[in-house]
């Protein structure tokens, strides 16, 4: 049986003509770093993480530009306030001496053993505020002085009258002055007579709500009322607060400055130091690597023997040794006891990727092409620690922000008043139940910071290397 | 084997050394010595204290005095606390520490594997994206804050139940060990878990795993004996350092809770300038961990015939 004619004829078979364009890249040939590049990328999780920490960086770096606080000033009436952006306030005058009210009364003509009766027409006098309560009631016949209480609940019997503010001796002074720890709250105000030290079984009761309040003077000296106004009209208006966004803290200090402050500690620690220690350990395990043989022998030993020190109990130790002069931080000494124990991971590390990167082919090639040792380490060992080394120094910085903020928890750490994210947690867990936010606001600033820099290692681990991809 | 652990043993005695020299070093190169405290008055009584503490001696002869004492298992008696040893001070409350540590240990160790086998098992779906995300934020919160909430956590608990359940700080009873011990054990159990995923990750898609199931044996025959198996192997390897960084990472978990440890006395200790207390304390400390790392190397050699094979030839 003949075959079909062929579609195909001889012209097929003939070679074709050399052409460059097939031996041309059609795509731009990416570098190792580009390809890096593209693969982070692609990665949602670790280019948000980049994002949050030059957010993080930026907010240490501009922080202090944009929100113009003192991070050092107290304002005693503001303590472990929740956060507030500028509460309102009554401005009431200075604080003048009260007299008081007394009334002329003729002598008592009941017996001191019959019943007294309670106060009556029980008032306030002025404008009520927590700079001082002024209370004031008509003379009770037959009492020889009156004891005054104040409770924050509503008092259910004569033995549930509250604190014992004071007794008022003779029975023509009918006014009491409180200026006893006043805050913005609801005050039950009661009254007893008295027949020499025996309090009367009746008394009354007034409650009040009482505003916070801030005295013209007060507010001058914070700067909250405008000087070219005659301070006189002012008073009984409402004027508005500083504003805390994450609140005060025990001392009265406004928490976000203090975070803002206490950034240039923690991450000027928790970067600087992992740097210095990863580049230390870079040269120190790059040169035994390379050298190898009895001298990486001896080399190694020692970052053996500085791996087995307890890298807590030393750091104190030596950030102790170090001495803190008067007026210093803190921060120096800590850098230096981090550096000094923590290269020796990083000195392994690049020692094992030398060593194995040493037999690789391509380096005995570019020796045989006569290459020299500077040109071998630049060219071809430096770049292919460089992704091992950035992952490592990635994952460095949450450890030692964890070490400073460890440090300063117990007390160990920056010296007060330098602000740092850990001391101010150990301040804040002082006050947890009370006031939260105290310990919540650093607390969340350590969390994210640190977050970020791990899923950022993640990240940089996938994309620079192939061999420590994590599945 | 025997040789091998020799080696071990010897090269852990070198290690010790060179901590009590660093020790002494960094101690005695802070400004100030114990006594400027408050006993020395007059410069009689300094006179007469320092040749009690045999301060009076050129540091050199102290360091070897001390090294021959430390040799024979004396370190010596604290200054700060009248005619208390040290050996006295650690037996009484580094076994409070231990103990701390021992259940962190193994809290850490029997979550991270049980919740890394189960990632990986229902990898890139709910239950690993749950847990993995719980990870992530326990390894990023640090200790103290956790010691906090699990206080915060014991009180609201007692007071929700209207008794006493668990107390809220101090130490005594198994009641007093849980919390803290599990506030202690929580960064290390995430990271276990992370480790043991990725390690279970390996085994399951390596050859003899694919064999097994072509065998046809039961999948939960494979999940334990062929995949679990081999995948705690690198946990165990770390399980020595983890020890380490439990064991002295306690003192937050100690101050928080109250709990009598050795973490407390050393920070005193630094703060007085207790010679031989920090001594004491730092090398008993270094001594444990080289210890539990070399023994953490041996079992590995008897779990793992591998290992075991490369480091005897």
């Amino acid at each position: 049986m003949r075959p079909a004619a062929s579609p195909l004829n001889t012209d097929d078979f003939l070679p074709l003509e050399q052409s460059a364009a097939a031996e041309r890249i059609s795509r731009p040939s990416l570098s190792y770093w580009q390809d890096a590049w593209r693969r982070l990328r692609m990665n949602p999780r670790a280019i948000t993480s980049l994002y949050i920490v030059m957010a993080m960086i930026l907010f240490t770096l501009l922080g202090p530009y944009i929100w113009q606080v003192d991070p050092a000033t107290q304002v005693l009436d503001e303590i472990s306030r929740p956060p507030t952006l500028g509460r309102e306030t009554l401005l009431v005058e200075d604080f003048k001496r009260w007299d008081g009210v007394q009334v002329e009364i003729a002598a008592p003509t009941q017996r001191a053993s019959e019943q007294l009766d309670a106060p009556t027409s029980l008032a306030f006098v002025g404008i009520q505020s927590t700079d001082a309560v002024r209370i004031s009631w008509q003379p009770v016949a037959g009492a020889t002085g009156y004891a005054v209480y104040r409770h924050e609940l509503k008092p259910s019997g004569v033995n549930d009258l509250g604190l014992p503010l004071g007794e008022v001796e003779g029975a023509g002074r009918v006014s009491y002055e409180d200026r006893l720890g006043l805050e913005n709250r609801r005050y039950y105000y009661s009254v007893v007579a008295l027949s020499g030290r025996e309090e009367a079984d009746r008394f009354a009761t007034i409650e009040i709500d009482l505003p916070a309040s801030i005295t013209l003077s007060e507010a001058a000296y914070r700067g909250l009322i405008n000087a070219d106004v005659d301070p006189a009209t002012l008073v009984g208006t409402r004027i508005r607060l500083d504003a805390h966004p994450l609140g005060t803290d025990y001392l009265g200090r406004d928490i976000l400055a203090r975070i803002i402050q206490g950034a240039r500690t923690s991450l000027f620690i928790g970067i600087t130091a992992p740097f210095l220690y990863v580049l230390f350990g870079m040269v120190y395990g790059g040169v035994a690597g390379y050298l190898g043989g009895r001298t990486d022998n001896l080399m190694m030993r020692f970052a053996d023997f500085v791996i087995a020190l307890p890298f807590l109990l030393f750091m104190i130790l030596f950030k102790i040794s170090f001495g803190i002069g008067p007026g210093e931080s803190g921060i120096m000494p800590m850098l230096i006891a981090m550096i000094l124990l923590s290269w020796p991971g990083t000195a392994r590390l690049v020692r094992g990727q030398v060593l194995q990167i040493r037999e690789e082919p391509y380096i005995q090639a570019a020796r045989l092409m006569g290459a020299e040792t500077r040109y071998l380490i630049f060219r071809h060992m430096m770049p292919n620690v460089m992704g091992v080394l950035l992952v490592s120094l990635t994952f460095a910085v949450p450890s030692a922000i964890f070490t400073e903020a460890f440090l300063s928890f117990i007390g160990m750490g920056v010296v007060p008043p330098t602000p740092s994210w850990g001391s101010m947690c150990n301040d804040g867990i002082r006050t947890m139940l009370s006031s939260p936010h105290e310990l919540i606001a650093p607390a969340a600033f350590i969390s994210v910071t640190v977050l970020a820099f791990n899923l950022l290692g993640d990240g940089l681990r996938d994309a620079l290397d192939a061999r420590m991809r994590s599945k | 084997m025997l040789q091998y652990i020799g080696k071990r043993l010897l090269s852990g005695f070198l290690t010790i050394w060179f901590i009590a020299t660093a020790t002494f070093i960094g101690m005695h190169s802070v400004p100030g010595d114990p006594l400027i405290n408050d006993k020395a008055v007059t410069p009689e009584i300094r006179k007469n204290l320092e040749q009690r503490y045999g301060l009076d001696k050129p540091v050199l002869e102290q360091y070897l005095i001390y090294m021959r004492n430390m040799a024979q298992g004396d370190f010596g008696i604290s200054f700060t606390q009248q005619n208390r040893a040290v050996n006295d001070i650690i037996r009484e409350h580094f076994p409070v520490s231990a103990i701390l540590g021992v259940l962190a240990i193994i809290f850490a160790a029997a979550g991270g594997i049980v919740w890394g086998a189960l990632t990986a098992t229902y990898r890139d779906r709910l239950p690993d994206i749950i847990i993995m995300f719980l990870v992530v934020l326990c390894i990023s919160v640090p200790s103290f804050v956790f010691a906090a909430l699990g206080q915060l956590s014991i009180l609201r608990l007692n007071e929700w139940l209207g008794i006493s359940l668990l107390p809220v700080a101090g130490w005594g009873t198994v009641a007093h060990m849980l919390v803290p011990s599990m506030v202690l054990g929580l960064g290390t159990m995430a990271f276990l878990t992370r480790l043991m995923r990725s390690s279970m990750l390996e085994v399951t898609a390596s050859d003899y795993v694919r064999t097994a199931h072509a065998k046809g044996l039961s999948p939960l025959r494979i999940f334990f004996r062929h995949q679990l198996r081999n995948a705690i192997l690198p946990v165990i390897t770390v399980l020595g350092p983890a020890i380490a960084g439990i064991t002295t990472g306690g003192f937050v978990v100690e101050l928080v809770f109250a709990i009598p440890g050795l973490g407390r006395y050393f920070v005193q200790a630094v703060q007085q300038l207790d010679y031989t207390v920090i001594m004491g304390t730092t090398v008993f400390y270094g001594a444990f961990l080289v210890l539990m790392v070399i023994v953490v190397d041996i079992v590995y050699g008897f779990v793992d015939p591998r290992i075991r094979v490369e480091k005897t030839h």
